[in-house]
């Protein structure tokens, strides 16, 4: 029964989901596909009286088994292409939508604001400085489309990142639809680390911390 | 001595909205002599078949970004003591020092207001 002992010291296993995890992230060439016939191959060839070890060892294989079918259906049941196909290009199409209406709501603010210089012109000049205040105030507050672009921009990106992961989970485990992109991981440019578009409030730097910075160099 | 207000300063973005804001705030501060570029490569050609006295350009643009613009018009000899402040959202550290190492001569974030582009332009031409 010396298996048995060996067994009792042996520290607990660990969860076969994260040992298929493990192997995943080592080997992320090695398919489930593959995996699944390893483990099949190896339950065929377990034949005849088994000692204690060997039926862990099965009891463990079939456990693998059973975790991989059920990734693999739990990925079926995902409607995985009606994601990519049409809930992400969907939502895309959408965000652009937005950019180009505020970009036309934009330009008609701006046409209004030039017509009130263009008036104020013709007034007395106290008038006339009272409206240059006001279109001073519309011009500022109009840069918020450029902004609101950008920060779309990035959820656009985003979302694209996303169904490229999707697509790659797919080709993993549940076999590849041949539409969809794979995540290319090409290093990228020095400078492209640079552009990461507006910081939300709480992580950027405002004017006053550029200038202070920007002091420090004198 | 007051500032040349008649001087040609090139503005470079590819939101032509943004181009506009900028274009009508330089206007109110009385600098009418204002042109446009839609991005680095396109401002490069204007600059050297032009005489500007200052750029004022956004970084995010392609082909070419406002930091190669930067770069190249810092390389050129003719072009290399003009003016450059950058108008970007981008805000980290790591930015402003590239930029201030490739010899930006001001820095402004979006959204930004008329005060502060009046201040910085009044800055970099020396009356700051």
């Amino acid at each position: 029964m010396a298996d048995v002992t060996d067994q009792a010291a042996r520290p607990p296993a660990e969860p076969l989901s994260h040992r298929l995890a493990s192997i995943r992230a080592a080997r992320p060439d090695v398919g489930a596909d593959t995996i699944e016939e390893i483990v099949r191959a190896v339950l065929t060839t377990m034949t005849g009286d088994l000692t204690a070890k060997e039926t862990s060892l099965l009891t463990e294989v079939e456990e693998l088994g059973r975790t991989i079918a059920n990734a693999k259906s739990e990925i079926a049941a995902l409607n995985v292409d009606e994601i990519t196909g049409s809930h992400i290009p969907f939502a895309t199409d959408e965000l652009d939508a937005i950019v180009a209406h505020t970009a036309s709501a934009t330009n008609a603010i701006l046409e209004s604001c030039e017509m009130l210089d263009t008036a104020a012109e013709l007034v007395t000049d106290a008038a006339a400085a009272k409206l240059q205040d006001a279109t001073t105030r519309i011009y500022e507050a109009c840069s918020f489309q450029d902004i609101t672009g950008q920060r779309i921009t990035k959820v656009v990106t985003t979302l694209k990142s996303i169904e490229s992961k999707v697509a790659q989970i797919v080709a993993t485990f549940g076999g590849r639809n041949p539409d969809l992109p794979l995540v290319m991981s090409a290093p990228q440019m020095a400078e492209d680390e640079l552009l990461n578009g507006p910081q939300l409030p709480a992580h950027a730097m405002d004017q006053s911390d550029i200038d202070k910075l920007l002091a420090s160099f004198d | 001595m007051a500032i040349d207000k008649s001087m040609n300063i090139l503005i470079v973005d590819d939101y032509k909205t943004m181009l506009r804001i900028i274009r009508n705030l330089l206007k109110q501060i009385e600098f009418n002599n204002v042109e446009e570029a839609s991005d680095g490569s396109d401002a490069l050609i204007k600059l050297r078949a032009g005489n500007f006295g200052l750029v004022i350009s956004d970084w995010n643009m392609a082909p070419m970004t406002g930091l190669q613009l930067l770069q190249e018009v810092r390389a050129d000899t003719r072009l290399k003591a003009t003016p450059f402040i950058m108008i970007t959202a981008e805000s980290k550290t790591e930015n402003v020092v590239a930029a201030k190492q490739a010899g930006v001569s001001n820095y402004i974030v979006k959204p930004f207001n008329a005060e502060t582009l009046r201040d910085k332009i009044e800055k970099v031409l020396g009356h700051g």
